[in-house]
């Protein structure tokens, strides 16, 4: 089972839910259950699960490298369709940000003059939190890597490799509606959207629950935050047919433990609540 | 012309809101540009009338032409990115998988596939309910390439700034630390963080700043809801003084800002007293860095 986690807009609560939300199935499954942090950029799941001796593992990407075959024919920068590749007089200039790792100028090289370089690109932190069955991954892109979906296609891989396809696993993805969305949540079987009850909140949704309908993903919404500002999430959903899977409070005690790093799962409301959300799902799969 | 560019990191802890704010007191003698191409949400609080609409051409895709196609399985060999599906022996292309690398396209030994520009956006010039003018845009759903996108509008942000003798251009950027944020940084005067006393608020802190400092900018930040935990707000400050990172202003926990934004508000329209002031506050200092 794969459920990803995702929402049009930062800071709407994602990764409180996917935290809080794997705490919750471990609590109530036999299952492996697997909490994955694919937010590349920003991973924060890490921070409430208060574990500090992650393996980790450095992460690279491939570029082409030129080596003494070169003639300089120019062919490649040709070819290249992300301008990566300059060919100058003398040299053959390779830009490793812009390039995509298509691998289209390292075979297709008439002189066969490319080899193969590594670019470090970030980390995949891993472990077991507590002594049960609980095991967490995350993948952090390293400062200045311009690329994120290379970093969260690995990251996905490696958990899927590591915890084989018996486990239950919880993405947390990015927040947005481009590529590395799409690419952390493309092979999940539900997707549930987290947003708040604002304007930008509203508008964010209609993004996100946009890109669900591209996909082709079964997805419900889970109101965070409920209560700061109107009804027109509500409203939206209802008149979409989108299920609202839940809606947690806001409080302020909520925001300190949030600010604490601390979990809220064990407040008996919120458990009951995520019980229904986790019924709902079900329901929906 | 100076450009300042508000950023957070992480989502949620006012950016918009704040440089909303800042677009209403510097009036209507500024540029204003939204920088979060895939969630853009600036235009909501600022009701902009769009004048022009443009189109964003990011990159190329692949698509196959089924009846050129002899199932030969070139394709689906050579891509990286799985984006070639058998159907029935014959190919296609998922267009949402397809990165535009055009591997495909130039080893097809029947010419079955075609190689076009794709659309995947659109971005305005507006004028904002302040007067101003707005540039912001809106990548299509599943797109890449928003830092494309991103430095596209900056250029034309900039630029008309630039034609119009505005010497203010201020920016939302975009979230993360990859590309389209790296995008909304370049050439920018002074950056702004906007960062709240949360563990994961101060990790994130931590994460942009060593980016802007990697591109060598200098660089302010706002603690919003510093009372919502006091220690890590100390903690903020501290780590602040020792970074070169200067405090531009506290402000305190309040449901101004989520009932401003219901009623699509600045928080400093709404707000008249506390939080109104303390952002103006924040304004006043932030002009004496630009
Ligand atoms: S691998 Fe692809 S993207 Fe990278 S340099 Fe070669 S052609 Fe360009
Ligand atoms: S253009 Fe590149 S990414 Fe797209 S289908 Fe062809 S080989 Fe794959």
């Amino acid at each position: 089972m794969k459920i990803s986690v995702a929402s049009g807009k930062g800071g709407t609560g994602k990764t409180t839910f996917a935290v809080n939300f794997s705490l919750f199935l471990n609590n109530i499954k036999k299952n492996k259950i697997v909490l994955v942090d694919l937010d590349v950029e920003e991973p924060d799941c890490h921070i409430f699960l208060k574990h500090k001796n992650f393996k980790r593992k450095k992460c690279f990407r491939e570029i082409p490298k030129v080596n003494e075959k070169c003639n300089l024919c120019g062919k490649c920068s040709e070819i290249c369709e992300f301008n990566a590749i300059a060919v100058t007089n003398t040299k053959v200039i390779i830009f490793p940000d812009l390039c995509h790792s298509c691998y289209a100028c390292i075979e297709m090289c008439p002189q066969k003059a490319f080899d193969i370089e590594n670019i470090e690109m970030g980390e995949i932190h891993w472990g077991n939190i507590a002594s049960n069955n609980f095991y967490f991954v995350e993948g952090k892109l390293k400062i200045g890597e311009v690329m994120a979906v290379p970093m969260i296609r690995q990251t996905k891989n490696f958990s899927a490799e590591r915890f084989g396809e018996n486990s239950y696993f919880i993405f947390d993805s990015p927040p947005g509606t481009s590529c590395p969305v799409i690419e952390a949540t493309k092979e999940s079987d539900f997707v549930v959207l987290v947003t708040e009850p604002t304007p930008f909140g509203l508008h964010d949704l209609k993004l996100a629950v946009e890109t669900m309908r591209k996909l082709r993903k079964k997805f419900g919404v889970v109101i965070n935050k409920a209560g700061i500002g109107d009804q027109s999430v509500s409203e939206y959903c209802y008149n979409e047919k989108i299920s609202i899977l839940g809606e947690i409070p806001y409080s302020r005690e909520i925001a300190e433990l949030y600010s604490q790093g601390k979990n809220i799962i064990n407040l008996p409301s919120i458990n009951k609540i995520f019980e229904k959300i986790h019924k709902n799902i079900l329901s929906l799969l | 012309m100076k450009e300042l560019v508000v950023i957070s990191g992480k989502g949620g802890t006012g950016k918009t809101s704040l440089t909303a704010s800042f677009a209403y007191l510097a009036g209507e003698n500024t540029i204003l540009a939204d920088y979060d191409v895939d969630a853009s949400d600036l235009h909501i609080l600022l009701e902009p009338k769009i004048k022009k609409t443009y189109q964003f051409y990011g990159g190329k895709k692949a698509n196959i032409i089924k009846e050129k196609c002899i199932g030969c399985a070139k394709c689906q060999e050579i891509c990286r990115f799985d984006a070639v599906k058998n159907v029935d022996d014959k190919f296609e292309i998922n267009k949402i998988d397809c990165e535009g690398c055009g591997y495909c396209y130039r080893i097809c030994p029947t010419d079955a596939i075609e190689f076009k520009d794709n659309l995947s956006g659109e971005w305005y010039i507006s004028k904002s309910r302040f007067s101003s003018t707005l540039i912001f845009a809106k990548l299509d759903i599943a797109e890449e390439n928003s830092g494309k996108l991103v430095t596209e509008i900056k250029e034309v942000a900039r630029n008309l700034a630039n034609e119009n003798n505005k010497d203010l251009l201020i920016s939302d950027g975009a979230p993360g630390i990859g590309c389209p944020v790296i995008a909304s940084l370049s050439n920018a005067n002074y950056i702004l963080i906007v960062t709240e006393p949360s563990l994961s608020g101060f990790h994130d802190l931590k994460r942009i700043l060593e980016l802007v400092k990697h591109f060598g900018y200098s660089a302010g930040c706002i603690i919003n809801k510093y009372d919502i935990n006091k220690k890590i707000t100390k903690e903020i400050e501290i780590f602040s003084h020792n970074n070169e990172l200067e405090i531009i202003g506290k402000i305190p926990y309040s449901d101004s800002f989520p009932k401003s934004l219901v009623l699509k508000q600045t928080v400093v329209e709404f707000d008249k007293s506390d939080i109104g002031k303390t952002v103006e506050n924040c304004w006043g200092k932030l002009q004496s860095k630009l």
